[in-house]
């Protein structure tokens, strides 16, 4: 039976509804705050934004990443810029036209409320980043720059060179050292959740392993923050840090937390072109190159000569063209659907799956030294992997899995269907619908840490009552049995296979029939064969070493073993939605000219999983969102 | 930049290779080098997606694989790095050991493979080490003490370009640890001179920059990093290019402290 899913979204006009509940929120008094314990997994954007400020506060905190240190977090590499509604341009930019922009970019499949509510303290980000120091980018009269990203006709992105997660993060973390130093927050570096403890039906705790000792460790609290971070690993290849993983959202899914809209994932238009087998990662070149690089393809099929010999009458600037409005900074779906388009017509440059990304024109308006000024980092990169200049051949560029808009479903107060359960950043599902509008995710992080969680997480403890649960209470012992046979069982399989060959075919399958353009043969095949590998997997998995140490291979086939399940909702997801919408491409819903073609009558909800005690047999719930403020209207970037 | 190795985008040369790599169960046993051979790597490869390709080919051979940190590989997190045949990241400048590729390489080159080695980093297994140190030395001051909320517009002060200029070559550093493998002193003045840096030239640092400077400089040398002799090779090896003058600035603000 499906469950009817609250999202406890406040009455009010949508502009009053977050100052209304902040009013009407339960506090905790100061003096209070000591008594409650709050574990927050993962320490990227979202997490050591939170776990700073629920330290400062007062609340007694345990913290945990993977990594060894919290300023590793797959945050660092986000490139671009953070937005904020703060007009600072005088461009017309206001509250109210961030939230349009996120809603209409990520094709009204995102609940008002919440996207609203982003916009509103987008605003006190920045102004907290320059507080920590964060060294944003500044004209020459002292004040801050901004530049323009995807989906949007204002310049409302705040960036730090080509890496603005970078100083972001080392701006949270810095907030975050300082709590450690001060004792509020208890630091688990190279510590992996493997489970979520629920007692009485509410989230208690997590059971861990310490990846240096391979000790499997309980931790209880009052209530236990996942900010876990994206899955696009499920494809192996994408512009995802190696660790990025599925494992903490679907091990709480498991233990009762609905996965909302896993089909929804973002292929970013702009990454360096895949190059062999062995490869393990896709770069990103971000997306505000778009701002001064220019994308085209040959007009003619198969042509072959080297890009400065093909005249301007033979190229075809394609997004030019077809989105003269936007052009080259159309939202991120359309683009890489458009490259993939003339890459399919077999217009492709390069090994034939590239389109070129060219600066020559902005070198010639505004000098290589500007160029290098906005971009410099970035071109060094580029010209690292592939031995090329982008300074005097065009880039070649290819689309690639970047984020994951889908996550763990939660209600306004970013809580999961399990009371005390709550997740934020990229491993909730709430802001983005069905396609994330650059510079957006790092803000959406941020919001979630230090200006939304505080409130509902005080709102959750002030006005529950809960029991004392210490470690040794039964459910604990249950769960960390549950994990210590699972890490056993992946040691003692000794097949034949390796963690990588796994991930890898997965991976296959993934890209070729649930990538950039779904259909329903294609989806019925990877539900057909993702169970088997699933099943190869368990039989023939070999994992090398022991439990009792630091194993990197045990890591990696754990996190396969994970996304070997959750590989199978995703298609299950993209199957059952018949429309297009954003990143979520069927061939068989296309208008005339080839664009996503929604249907709004009977999608226009959150499709919210339930687990039932097997992988592939979860129900599907329903959220039906309700657009009060904006008109559903066909996306038109033209 | 011309192509290298008459490769380009797409196409790789094939290599193979002879590695030295240092093998350490744990902190706890004694390491040795081991000789290991590969081939067909191409030169389009990364340094580490080699070394995942000697790690199938190891678990094959019924070995145990290299265990080695790395997360991003971009050359932004600062989990990996080496001392490839004597340099901390490999032979390319201004680069991570993520981010070196193969065609820096040559047919039947031997290559040394070996952790970063100090007292303030031991080995964890092989080429991971422990670098919890460097999360001291930020916990003792890298920060500006401000808490969540209640902050004043980000323009109400302006902030002279160049200074903030400065500030972000400062704060590039991604905490790697090479300068502290490369120095004949294992000291941390780079990394942690960088941090000062960042924050001495902005005008929200200003407040507790004498603090700053004197808590860091003593987490430092309590920790067991060693001292700066000016030998310049921190500053050689850095991926970020981090200068040395950042440690003369810091010393500046060290010794303000303690006037
Ligand atoms: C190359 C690249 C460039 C990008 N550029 C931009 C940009 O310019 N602008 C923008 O807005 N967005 C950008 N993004 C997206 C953005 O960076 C991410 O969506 C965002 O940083 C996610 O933050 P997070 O805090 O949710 O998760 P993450 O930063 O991924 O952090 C996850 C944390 O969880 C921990 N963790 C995960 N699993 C476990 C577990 N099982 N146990 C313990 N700990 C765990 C990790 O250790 C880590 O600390 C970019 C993304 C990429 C890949
Ligand atoms: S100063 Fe350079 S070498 Fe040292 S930790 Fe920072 S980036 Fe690495
Ligand atoms: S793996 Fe991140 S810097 Fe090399």
């Amino acid at each position: 039976m499906a469950t009817v899913l609250d999202s406890k979204v406040p009455s009010g006009p949508l502009g009053e509804k977050w100052e209304k509940h902040k009013f009407e929120s339960k506090l905790v008094n100061p003096a209070n705050r000591r008594k409650f314990s709050v574990i927050v997994v993962g320490t990227g954007l979202a997490g050591a934004s939170a776990a700073a400020s629920l330290g400062d506060m007062g609340y007694k905190v345990k913290a945990f990443c993977f990594q060894d240190s919290p300023r590793r977090a797959h945050s660092i590499a986000a490139q671009g810029g953070i937005n904020a509604a703060k007009n600072y341009r005088n461009d017309g930019d206001s509250v109210h036209r961030l939230f349009y922009d996120t809603i209409k970019g990520g094709d009204y499949r995102a609940r008002e409320a919440n996207v609203h509510r982003l916009a509103e303290v987008s605003v006190n980000i920045i102004d907290q980043c320059v507080a920590q120091g964060v060294p944003f980018a500044r004209e020459y009269g002292g004040l801050l720059d901004n530049r323009s990203f995807g989906g949007a006709q204002v310049s409302r992105t705040f960036y730090a060179r080509g890496q603005t997660g970078q100083q972001l993060l080392l701006g949270a973390y810095s907030a975050l050292s300082r709590q450690i130093h001060l004792n509020n927050v208890e630091m688990h570096t190279r510590t992996e959740m493997l489970d979520l403890v629920v007692v009485d039906g509410r989230a208690r705790g997590i059971i861990t392993r310490n990846l240096v000792t391979g000790a499997v460790e309980r931790h209880s609290a009052d209530a236990v923050l996942l900010c876990t971070g994206g899955y696009g690993n499920v494809f192996f290849l994408s512009t995802n840090a190696q660790g990025c993983n599925v494992t903490a959202t679907w091990r709480a899914h498991r233990r009762g937390a609905f996965f909302a809209n896993p089909c929804y994932t973002q292929i970013h238009p702009t990454c360096i072109p895949v190059h062999g087998e062995d490869q393990s990662k896709l770069t990103l070149m971000s997306e505000s190159l778009r701002n001064d690089g220019r994308v085209w393809v040959p007009k003619a099929k198969g042509d072959k000569r080297r890009a400065e010999d093909i005249p301007e009458a033979e190229r075809d600037y394609f997004l030019e063209r077809k989105y003269p409005a936007f052009g080259n900074l159309v939202p991120r779906d359309i683009a890489s659907r458009n490259a993939k388009e003339v890459c399919d017509e077999g217009r492709g440059v390069g090994e034939g799956q590239a389109v070129y990304l060219d600066f020559a024109a902005s070198i010639a308006r505004v000098g290589e030294n500007v160029i290098r000024d906005r971009y410099g980092n970035l071109f060094d990169m580029y010209a690292k992997i592939t031995a090329e200049n982008p300074y005097k051949t065009p880039m070649q560029i290819y689309p690639a899995v970047h984020y994951t808009m889908g996550g763990l479903w939660v209600d306004y107060n970013l809580q999961s269907t399990i009371p005390g359960l709550f997740v934020l950043g990229e491993a909730n599902f709430s802001d983005h619908g069905a396609n994330r509008l650059g510079a957006s995710a790092l803000m959406q992080g941020l919001a979630d840490g230090y200006f939304v969680a505080p409130y509902t997480i005080g709102n959750y403890l002030g006005g529950t009552k809960l029991d004392p649960v210490a470690t040794n209470a039964p459910e604990f012992g249950a769960v960390e049995n549950d994990v210590n046979e699972r890490v056993n069982k992946l040691l003692s399989v000794k097949g034949n296979k390796t963690p990588l060959a796994f991930h890898k075919e997965l991976g296959k399958i993934m890209w070729n029939d649930c990538g950039m353009a779904r259909s329903k043969d294609g989806l019925e095949s990877a539900l057909k064969r993702i169970p088997e590998l699933r099943e190869e997997f368990w039989n023939s998995i070999n994992v090398t070493g022991e439990a009792g140490e630091f194993n990197q291979q045990l890591e990696r086939a754990g996190r396969v073993a994970d996304f070997l399940e959750f590989g199978e909702l995703f298609a299950k997801d993209a199957l059952v939605r018949e429309e297009s919408c954003g990143g979520h491409f069927r061939t068989e819903h296309q208008t005339e000219e080839g664009e996503a073609k929604r249907d709004d009558d009977n999608f226009a909800h959150v499709a919210a999983y339930e687990w039932t005690g097997k992988s592939g047999a979860q129900t599907r719930n329903v959220e039906q969102l309700i657009f009060e403020n904006v008109k559903l209207t066909q996306r038109s970037y033209k | 930049m011309a192509t290298l190795n008459g490769t380009s985008n797409g196409h790789g040369k094939m290599l193979s290779l002879t590695l030295q790599i240092w093998r350490q169960k744990n902190s706890k046993t004694k390491g040795r080098m081991e000789e290991y051979k590969i081939k067909g790597v191409s030169t389009e490869m990364s340094f580490l997606e080699m070394l995942d390709m000697l790690n199938e080919q190891l678990i094959k051979e019924g070995k145990d694989p290299v265990a080695f940190d790395h997360d991003c590989r971009e050359g932004i997190c600062g989990m990996c790095g080496a001392m490839v045949n004597g340099y901390a990241h490999g032979p390319d400048e201004a680069t991570t050991l993520c981010q070196t590729h193969m065609r820096s390489f040559s047919d039947g080159d031997t290559i040394t493979i070996e952790p970063w080695r100090a007292k303030a980093f031991p080995v964890i297994k092989d080429l991971a080490v422990d670098r919890t140190s460097f999360e001291r030395i930020i916990q003792s001051g890298g920060y500006i003490s401000v808490g969540t909320g209640g902050t004043p517009d980000a323009n109400a002060i302006p902030i002279p370009k160049e200074a903030a200029d400065r500030a972000m070559d400062a704060a590039q550093c991604i905490g790697c640890g090479a300068c502290v493998a490369a120095c004949p002193n294992a000291s941390a003045m780079l990394f942690t001179s960088a941090k000062i840096s960042h924050l001495a030239n902005l005008p929200q640092g200003q407040v507790e920059r004498h603090f700053r400077a004197a808590n860091m400089i003593r987490a430092m040398d309590e920790l067991g990093f060693g001292n700066c002799t000016n030998h310049g090779e921190c500053e050689a090896v850095c991926p970020k290019e981090i200068k040395m003058e950042n440690i003369a600035l810091m010393n500046r603000e060290y010794f303000g402290a303690m006037m």
